[in-house]
């Protein structure tokens, strides 16, 4: 939609190609990557007492922008006994990553980097990519804390794989898509059709899917929190036990890749959830700019209302380091595979039932 | 074709977020479980006791400040009962009560950074914040009374540096009204969270008969269920006037002597020393806090072992006299040495995760321990 737009407007594919590919990393993640750590720090600092970044900016507002120069002028630190390719492939491939699965995300109905049919099934591939990264960094570093945390990373991350997919699959049973465009589009309108509440369906299937769809939000919430390694699941990095683990021996703008690539991917999970059970970009009641007649202002309003849903979302995770300790390894998969498991197939099961029925 | 496989060896520390300090684990590793775990320590030595030989009696007490730098306040109590004994110098009422207060206030300032950390240690940052901002009330306390945070040189042999300040009474009751529901929000935020229990319960358990035979004292011991606290079984100073309880491990979320109840135990006796310090204010008698401070600190020749119950065990001074200005020989048994001993034992079989958890559990101070 945006390529088409782009392709008439500059009239060359190419452009238009780069400028939709680059668009979300210059306007979004980038720009949001910065207000994520500001809003970390803040939010941590006030849950805890504390005032937080003050001194650069009002309230530290550039505090952000410092460190990102500050780590642009480190020295970039390869240890000698390290795979100098893989140290070098790690953060780049993380990167990729992540910031891939921006390109399915829908931002808002004219914004989409990429408007693929298959665009749930194709974030989850593509952030795939991003468990090799990290056992890459582990590997390569050289460094039997780096390596360990690798390793946990590795299990962690496809493990909850698991049951999001079995939650997506849930989902498509409903819907019978796949494209989170299409997905938004059905939830359209008021917030009693998002797939929350039952979806767009009407009479006694959409009360049965509530409580299944409330679960099922619980469960994907979860697991995605586990693969962006987030407290009570942050045990790859633990600093407490593992220093910070794969990316213990990165420093400089390799570390920033890093950093970037786990805030990016904050964003990409919480965006999959409210895309796919919160109406994505839809408004809950409506639109500004429809009452108004003013069609320009809907996809504004739009983009608006995602980014104000996915950042609830993070704020949510924030919420939750900064209140949880962390679980222990096996604890971690115990609950995995005992519990989250097990319900995601219950409620697929439950809800196959009710949508032949 | 067998996969062949080998242990691990890693060097957890000096330099790691969570030894607390320069101790150095050396672990044995099959995958994540741990088959061995060799403490190694020295790299804070400074020679403590053989400095001491050179110095003159009052001139020991800011070097004990350095030992257990968390609980500066009840090493200096220990070395100057230690002094007093051994000169028979009889201590005026009103600094007994002003030694007892400073020192449960800085048991209470001690265990709030073990919880704290402790919390920190297992990924909970917040309660570690929550700890440090009541710690900094005592520290204010502290520093209106003698001028340091950290430390002090406040009690000396006979008396001490300074009296309390004006303020001090009714800066510690508003401390205390405000301390107890601090106490009551960190059980919530983390004693009592299911993650916590989780990763605390049912390990490191230290069995009741194991503590005594390695040595162990303080919350360590009473949490695997001893009934044994210094300032009851061998009343020192004014204790024996306060009303105040020995709490002990239950296992109420695993088995008895687990990470949860060592940790626990602390969090009860935050509360018991808050109860102390009530009545000690309250009671406290007027009077001169240096009348009793010598002149010339000239112990007889002699020998004498004094202990007393410091945040995290039996803190001794064994001191010998030759009967000249310094002491012939100071001879400390530093509650944190002996305890850490019981790691590797208590390591065996468990989780890397786990080694942070108990290592936590036993809260060592390194300067104690290298002196």
């Amino acid at each position: 939609m945006m390529y088409d737009w782009l392709y008439q407007f500059t009239g060359s594919s190419i452009l238009a190609m780069f400028i939709v590919s680059l668009l979300p990393l210059f306007v979004f993640i980038l720009p949001f990557a910065l207000f994520a750590v500001l809003m970390e720090r803040k939010v941590s600092a006030h849950m805890q007492d504390r005032l937080g970044p003050m001194r650069v900016g009002y309230h530290g507002i550039l505090q952000t922008v410092a460190d990102i120069i500050k780590l642009l002028q480190k020295e970039d630190i390869v240890a000698a006994a390290t795979d100098k390719n893989l140290f070098n492939l790690a953060p780049v491939l993380v990167f990729i990553g992540s910031y891939a699965a921006f390109a399915a995300i829908p931002f808002s109905g004219v914004f989409i980097g990429s408007q693929i049919e298959l665009g749930l099934i194709y974030i989850v591939a593509v952030t795939g990519l991003v468990v090799a990264g990290i056992l890459m960094a582990g590997w390569a570093s050289n460094n039997k804390y780096s390596l360990l945390g690798a390793m946990r990373a590795a299990a962690q991350i496809i493990s909850y794989e698991i049951p999001t997919l079995l939650i997506i699959l849930t989902i498509i049973m409903i819907t019978g898509t796949v494209s989170l465009y299409t997905l938004s589009e059905m939830q359209t309108a008021y917030f009693w059709n998002w797939l929350i509440l039952g979806g767009p369906e009407t009479g006694i299937q959409k009360i049965l899917f509530i409580p299944l769809m409330m679960a099922g939000f619980l469960i994907i919430y979860i697991s995605t929190l586990a693969e962006v390694n987030r407290t009570p699941f942050d045990i790859p990095e633990a600093e407490s036990e593992l220093v910070s683990g794969y990316h213990t021996e990165y420093s400089g703008m390799k570390f920033a890749m890093f950093f970037l690539a786990e805030y990016a991917n904050m964003f990409a999970v919480s965006a999959i959830v409210s895309a796919i059970f919160f109406g994505g970009y839809q408004s809950p009641f409506g639109y500004l700019g429809s009452a108004l007649n003013l069609p320009w202002l809907i996809p504004i309003e739009q983009f608006s209302w995602f980014t104000a849903k996915g950042l609830f979302f993070i704020f949510v995770q924030m919420w939750l380091r900064w209140t949880l300790p962390r679980f222990r390894v096996d604890q971690l998969m115990e609950f995995c595979w005992k519990y989250l498991i097990p319900m995601a197939f219950v409620i697929l099961l439950l809800v196959g039932l009710i949508t032949v029925l | 074709m067998a996969l062949k496989t080998e242990e691990m060896v890693l060097n957890m520390g000096p330099q790691h977020p969570s030894t607390h300090g320069v101790l150095r684990l050396e672990l044995q590793l099959d995958g994540e479980i741990i088959s061995d775990v060799i403490p190694h320590i020295g790299y804070l030595h400074r020679c403590f006791e053989k400095h001491c030989e050179a110095m003159t009696y009052p001139q020991v007490i800011p070097y004990t400040d350095r030992m257990d730098y968390l609980a500066s306040m009840y090493n200096e109590f220990g070395y100057a009962i230690a002094v007093e004994k051994l000169m028979n110098i009889q201590v005026p009422e009103r600094v007994e009560y002003i030694r007892v207060i400073m020192g449960e206030l800085q048991r209470i300032a001690s265990h709030l950074v073990a919880l704290g950390t402790y919390g920190a240690d297992l990924g909970a940052f917040t309660p570690f914040l929550f700890c440090f901002r009541d710690r900094e009330r005592i520290l204010h306390l502290f520093e209106i009374t003698c001028g340091a945070r950290l430390l002090y040189n406040y009690i000396w042999i006979g008396g001490l540096s300074h009296d309390l300040h004006p303020d001090f009474i009714r800066l510690t009751k508003e401390f205390i009204k405000e301390f107890r529901p601090n106490l009551k929000e960190l059980n919530e935020l983390l004693s009592y969270n299911k993650i916590f229990i989780d990763r605390t319960a049912h390990v490191g358990v230290l069995p009741a008969e194991a503590a005594i035979n390695y040595g162990i004292t303080g919350p360590n011991l009473r949490a695997s269920g001893v009934k044994w606290d210094l300032r009851r079984d061998d009343p020192y100073s004014v204790y024996h006037k306060f009303d105040f309880e020995i709490p002990v491990g239950s296992g109420e979320k695993g088995k008895t002597g687990d990470c949860w109840d060592r940790y626990f135990i602390r969090v009860l006796e935050m509360e018991q020393s808050l109860k102390i310090i009530e009545q000690a204010i309250d009671q406290i008698p007027d009077g001169d806090i240096s009348s009793a401070i010598p002149k010339r600190v000239k112990p007889p020749e002699g020998q004498v072992y004094a202990r007393v119950e410091n945040p995290r065990g039996e803190l001794g001074y064994f001191i010998i006299s030759d009967g000249s200005v310094n002491p012939y020989r100071i001879k400390v048994r530093a509650p944190s040495f002996v305890n850490l001993a019981v790691m590797g034992e208590l390591c065996k079989g468990h989780m890397i995760a786990d080694v942070v958890a108990i290592l936590g559990s036993i809260d060592i101070v390194l300067g104690e321990i290298d002196r």
